[in-house]
């Protein structure tokens, strides 16, 4: 019956995953920019809402309407000012670019908030469960932020499909000349792209904190965990994502079963058994959405 | 390093065979006699300088051993390991397991060396499946398993790490000196593999995977080949670096030897350095290294700083300090490269040694190779 609890925690376990997952196949999706500060990136969103909590008295859990947009925002600049540049120099560039933004955004926060991790206050709402049976049990917690994650990847699907902008989006993916032939600028849309990848990334970091304690040097466990999502899944499919998530999921909660180490160890090798059997991940698609 | 095949044309009026092919425009024998000298005098340094010096030195080796190795990945055959800690941590746990079963210490990184190579191989097999960030990421992937794999044994001090045992029969400035003459040996050793391999017929697809892979692939050239060669020098040379920071630092952690963080230093070094020259990872080196001694009393912001630079240097200036400077002194000093001279009569005056005569024996390797490219 643990192993069916195991099961359970491990697909509601999928969701931060996917959540993590997202942002990275829509950038490497729509402009070919794998950001290894993904991580990183997340982690440091559980910190501004540290620091932006006891200032504005917002309950954590409502902490990310404030965060977000930052992250957002922070997104989009990052992505003209930075990523753009390093695109114009090829693909090894804008790899080697954003693995130095992971070690420099990690080395920051370790200089602003010391090595200690940090976690969100979410007060009662941590511990409280739906009992479903004898051995299995839904933490809330863990139904929101599965919750979450299909909110947001719908919200993306949504995005994409149906407005202008997300129209234009996966047209410059498609093919950036003929874009901006019909007058895109593909410059504008990367930054949109980005934008909605580091606010999805921002949701992750945040449920993240609220699920564990986060220390600054946790970015690159989460970016690999988030790639994993997204090479099981196949690239490019969300959906497919959230089942890499969940299954990376599962690996990770039954793992712990035979140890905590294991635990931790478990998902790395389903990802690498996918690799060696299935490069192109179990749902490939060919094109975004 | 430039390979200037200088256009020869057509008009000049004499025989193709007139040609003269040299590894360089003036004779080099005098960089070859200044850079034994160089080993020479670094090789007697340690009974000359304080042991501080000789301790900064051996890290600064180190560095200079891990960024030439990402070099030759990254800067040749455009393979972006972000996981060389896997072979620094299989170089410092192979000396620790031998060093336990009582083979004695030195000895033991030779064995080490080997078991990283002989570990690259199928390791090679699953990463090459890959390609550009993917590739990235797996190798980091592999270097998480291997630490998370090796923390499972308890005898290895797990989590924690262990001492290396066998060191205590030294004397410390003896086992420092030792140390030292590791380093110095190892990291010598790794940058003239590389200059080696780029003289040699597979240096030719080397130079010409890092100008242009497909253009590369399109004359046949071996580019798997190549790039599985370079991939274990590289393990092995990042396994020498790992056995190097065993031995100085006289204990094994995995949280230490499989840290992400030794890559970031390689990857920092080569790209202020300059990518894809043998020189580069060496200024890089030692521009890192001095920053970093420089403001040891800030903490990290010497990482934040380098980590800026480097930034900077990959979008801006690519081929990095020494990319710059020989963009306005045109030096090699080590002569990869082929030039190519009018049989003027003068050349043999000017003490240029001829390497190759008449066009018929310059090609590629490509056109002598017709097997099959891998997958």
């Amino acid at each position: 019956m643990t192993f069916v609890n195991a099961l359970v925690q491990g697909i509601l376990l999928g969701g931060l995953f996917a959540l993590f997952a997202c942002g990275l196949s829509l950038m490497f999706g729509v402009m070919e920019v794998i950001n290894l500060a993904h991580g990183d990136v997340a982690v440091a969103a559980v910190y501004l809402a540290v620091v932006l909590i006891p200032a504005t008295h917002v309950p954590a859990i409502w902490i990310f309407v404030l965060v977000v947009p930052v992250f957002m925002v922070g997104g989009y600049l990052l992505q003209r000012l930075l990523f753009q540049q390093a695109l114009g120099s090829g693909p090894i560039t804008t790899l080697l670019v954003s693995f130095g933004l992971s070690v420099v955004l990690e080395n920051v926060l370790l200089e602003v908030f010391t090595a200690n991790s940090q976690s969100l206050n979410i007060g009662s709402l941590v511990s409280g469960s739906v009992q479903v049976s004898n051995q299995v049990y839904l933490p809330y917690l863990s139904l929101i932020i599965l919750g979450t994650a299909v909110v947001a990847l719908v919200v993306v699907q949504v995005f994409l499909a149906r407005t202008r902008t997300g129209r234009m989006v996966r047209a410059v993916a498609d093919d950036r000349e003929a874009a901006q032939l019909v007058g895109a600028s593909y410059r504008h849309l990367f930054g949109v792209a980005a934008a909605l990848a580091f606010g999805t990334v921002a949701l992750a970091g945040l449920a993240l904190g609220m699920y564990t304690s986060v220390a600054p040097s946790a970015g690159p466990s989460y970016l690999l965990y988030g790639f994993a999502a997204v090479v099981i899944g196949g690239l490019g499919s969300l959906w497919g994502t959230l089942l890499g998530g969940m299954i990376l999921g599962v690996a990770s909660t039954v793992g712990a079963l035979v140890d905590p180490d294991f635990g931790a160890m478990l998902p790395y090798l389903v990802f690498l058994a996918v690799l060696a059997v299935r490069p192109h991940g179990l749902f490939p698609k060919k094109v975004l959405l | 390093m430039t390979a200037s095949l200088l256009p020869v044309e057509a008009g000049a009026g004499r025989a193709p065979s007139s040609l003269i092919v040299t590894r360089s425009r003036r004779p080099t024998t005098w960089a070859g006699a200044v850079g034994a000298v160089g080993l020479v005098a670094l090789a007697v340094l340690p009974f000359l300088a304080s042991q501080g010096f000789v301790n900064d030195l051996i890290n600064l080796f180190i560095l200079v051993c891990m960024a030439s190795m990402w070099n030759a990945l990254a800067g040749y055959v455009g393979l972006v390991s972000v996981g060389q800690q896997l072979y620094i941590g299989v170089g410092a746990y192979v000396v620790l397991v031998a060093a336990q079963h009582g083979v004695e210490t030195f000895a033991a990184v030779p064995v080490a060396l080997v078991a990283a190579a002989v570990l690259a191989l199928p390791a090679s097999w699953l990463v090459f499946r890959l390609s550009g960030a993917y590739f990235a990421i797996a190798t980091w992937v592999l270097a998480q398993v291997a630490m998370l794999f090796v923390e499972r044994f308890g005898s290895l001090g797990g989590g924690t790490g262990a001492p290396v045992p066998g060191l205590d029969g030294f004397g410390p400035t003896a086992l420092l000196r030792d140390t030292y003459w590791l380093a110095l040996g190892i990291t010598a050793l790794a940058v003239i593999s590389v200059y080696l391999l780029l003289r040699s017929r597979l240096g030719l697809v080397l130079t010409a995977v890092r100008d242009n892979e497909i253009g590369a692939r399109s004359v046949g050239s071996r580019v798997m080949a190549a790039k599985r060669v370079v991939y274990v020098l590289a393990a092995a040379g990042c396994a020498g670096a790992g056995a190097i920071i065993a031995i100085s630092q006289l204990d094994v952690e995995p949280g230490n030897v499989f840290n992400v963080q030794w890559t970031a230093y390689m990857i920092f070094a080569v790209l202020i350095g300059g990518l894809g020259s043998i020189e580069g990872p060496v200024i890089g080196s030692v521009v890192f290294f001095v920053l970093q001694q420089t403001l040891a009393n800030y903490d990290v912001w010497y990482l934040i700083i380098l980590g800026s630079v480097a930034m900077a240097m990959a979008i801006w200036a690519r081929r990095g300090l020494w990319g710059l400077f020989t963009a306005k002194v045109p030096v090699h000093l080590f002569p990869v490269g082929y030039y190519v001279h009018m049989d003027d009569g003068l050349a043999e005056r000017r003490g240029l040694s001829r390497l190759v005569m008449g066009p018929a024996r310059v090609r590629p390797p490509s056109t002598t190779t017709d097997k099959r490219e891998e997958p």
